[in-house]
């Protein structure tokens, strides 16, 4: 290949009709409420992590609806699994319990 | 010959909508409230949305001409009996009254916002509700609001809210909430105002002409996403959490004045009644009609109807529409 002294650089597009969720569905049969958010906000705003860190439910969960958890996942890392973001989430999703699953599904944790 | 009564329970609006109708229409109404006025929330309301017309006068033109129409406040119903002949109503002065249809109107109940402990109302001294600022604007007396500079408006406070126990949208306080910012920075044009809300629902002719209106004119700053909790400092400034999810970014704010707009619940004789009459409810504690798209104002049982907030929440045009349809239905099965 020639170098020409720059890259091509990367489409930013969603590409959402090629989307591996084969994940996301596994996730779904575990946590039947992992579609229910509704992207309020709440567990990020209330996060005892998010301050620190840029730790946020609501976009790890979006992110991995949309197949795009790259760079997403490892936000996980930084949960104390306090369960603030459970006792103000207005949908009701047991998120504590959610997090287990996707760190299981995910292979986010050291197993 | 003697004109037919016909007992309407509940005098809100709707109740009184009804009732005159139904005089219109060669009745004798018997209305029956619990309160000791007629004219329910509208009594506690300075201004409807969206032209900003006074509460006041519409409840004036309603409860001017009440002529023909027996009307008893401070009555509270005991029992009621059916049999083939109708319904016994049985209230708590004494009396009690014989009608073939009865009409339910009870209307609903704000979402007490003390139920909501993490916005602190009757915590935090400048945590107000919708209801209250209404108060305010008509009497423009409050303690807890002295010359704001920054405000915020919750939106969804006990509705959409699994932990408040009521998933569904109560429909009128966003447009409620664009109403007051407005007017709240008509009052104090140097404030900031802010809405939070999870989605805006405006769904009404030129309701979004209020929106623009108050962001262009008023320069509300709308932001995407829910208040999760309010603390409060030493000076009773209020502190506010939430994420603008549309940058993605958690934020806390300071504010002086924070107002929560809360949704509408079935009233309490709406859950009275409905074990009285067995009047079937959905899981939201609203009356269910016989069909919710062509009979919304007959209940499964023949002589029974209902109509306005007992079966869900409305504006108050769609409340007197009904009021009227409601009317027209008892006429037809009286001529049967
Ligand atoms: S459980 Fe994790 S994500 Fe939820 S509030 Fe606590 S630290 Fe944040
Ligand atoms: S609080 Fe619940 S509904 Fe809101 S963004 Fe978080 S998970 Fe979704
Ligand atoms: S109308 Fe708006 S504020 Fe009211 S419950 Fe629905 S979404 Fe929430």
């Amino acid at each position: 290949m020639i170098d020409f002294g720059y890259t091509l650089s990367k489409s930013g597009t969603l590409k959402i009709e090629n989307l591996d969720d084969s994940r996301f569905k596994a996730l779904h049969k575990l946590e039947p409420d992992a579609y229910k958010c509704i992207n309020c906000g709440s567990c990020t705003a209330s996060c005892s992590a998010g301050v620190f860190t840029e730790l946020s439910l609501r976009k790890i969960l979006l992110s991995l609806q949309r197949g795009e958890e790259k760079d997403y996942i490892n936000q996980l890392q930084s949960c104390m699994l306090c369960g603030k973001c459970m006792l103000v989430c207005p949908r009701g999703i047991n998120t504590r319990h959610l997090i287990l699953s996707i760190s299981k599904i995910y292979n986010t944790v050291d197993r | 010959m003697a004109k037919e009564n016909v007992v309407v329970i509940g005098g809100g609006p709707c109740g009184i909508e009804v009732a005159r109708n139904l005089r219109d229409l060669g009745y004798t109404p018997i209305l029956l409230e619990q309160q000791s006025e007629l004219g329910g929330h509208l009594r506690l309301w300075d201004r409807l949305f969206p032209e900003g017309v006074e509460a006041r006068k519409v409840l004036k033109e309603l409860t001017g001409d009440l002529k023909g129409v027996k009307w008893f406040t401070d009555v509270n119903i005991e029992s009621i009996q059916k049999s083939r002949k109708g319904y016994t109503v049985n209230v708590d002065t004494g009396m009690s009254f014989q009608t073939k249809a009865l009409v339910v109107t009870t209307g609903f109940k704000l979402f007490p916002a003390e139920n909501k402990q993490e916005y602190g109302y009757n915590i935090y001294e400048r945590v107000i509700t919708n209801a209250d600022l209404e108060q305010y604007f008509h009497t423009r007396k409050d303690p807890r609001i002295q010359n704001p500079k920054t405000i915020g408006f919750v939106h969804c406070v006990g509705s959409r809210d699994e932990k408040a126990c009521n998933r569904q949208c109560s429909k009128v306080c966003c447009a409620t909430a664009v109403k007051q910012a407005s007017e709240i920075k008509e009052l104090f044009p140097d404030a900031i105002v802010y809405c939070f809300y999870m989605d805006l629902r405006l769904f009404g002719r030129s309701y979004e002409d209020m929106y623009l209106t108050a962001q262009r004119k008023y320069g509300v700053r709308f932001i995407r996403g829910r208040v999760s909790e309010v603390s409060e400092d030493i000076d009773g400034k209020l502190f506010v959490k939430a994420e603008d999810t549309l940058l993605g970014k958690p934020m806390k704010m300071k504010l002086d004045l924070l107002v929560l707009m809360t949704g509408i619940l079935p009233g309490d004789s709406t859950k009275q009644l409905s074990e009285m009459l067995k009047i079937q409810t959905g899981e939201d504690g609203f009356f269910t009609p016989r069909d919710t798209i062509l009979e919304p104002c007959m209940a499964k049982d023949g002589g029974l109807f209902m109509a306005g907030t007992c079966t869900g929440p409305k504006t108050i045009p769609e409340t007197l529409s009904e009021a009227r349809a409601a009317a027209i239905q008892v006429h037809k099965y009286l001529s049967k």
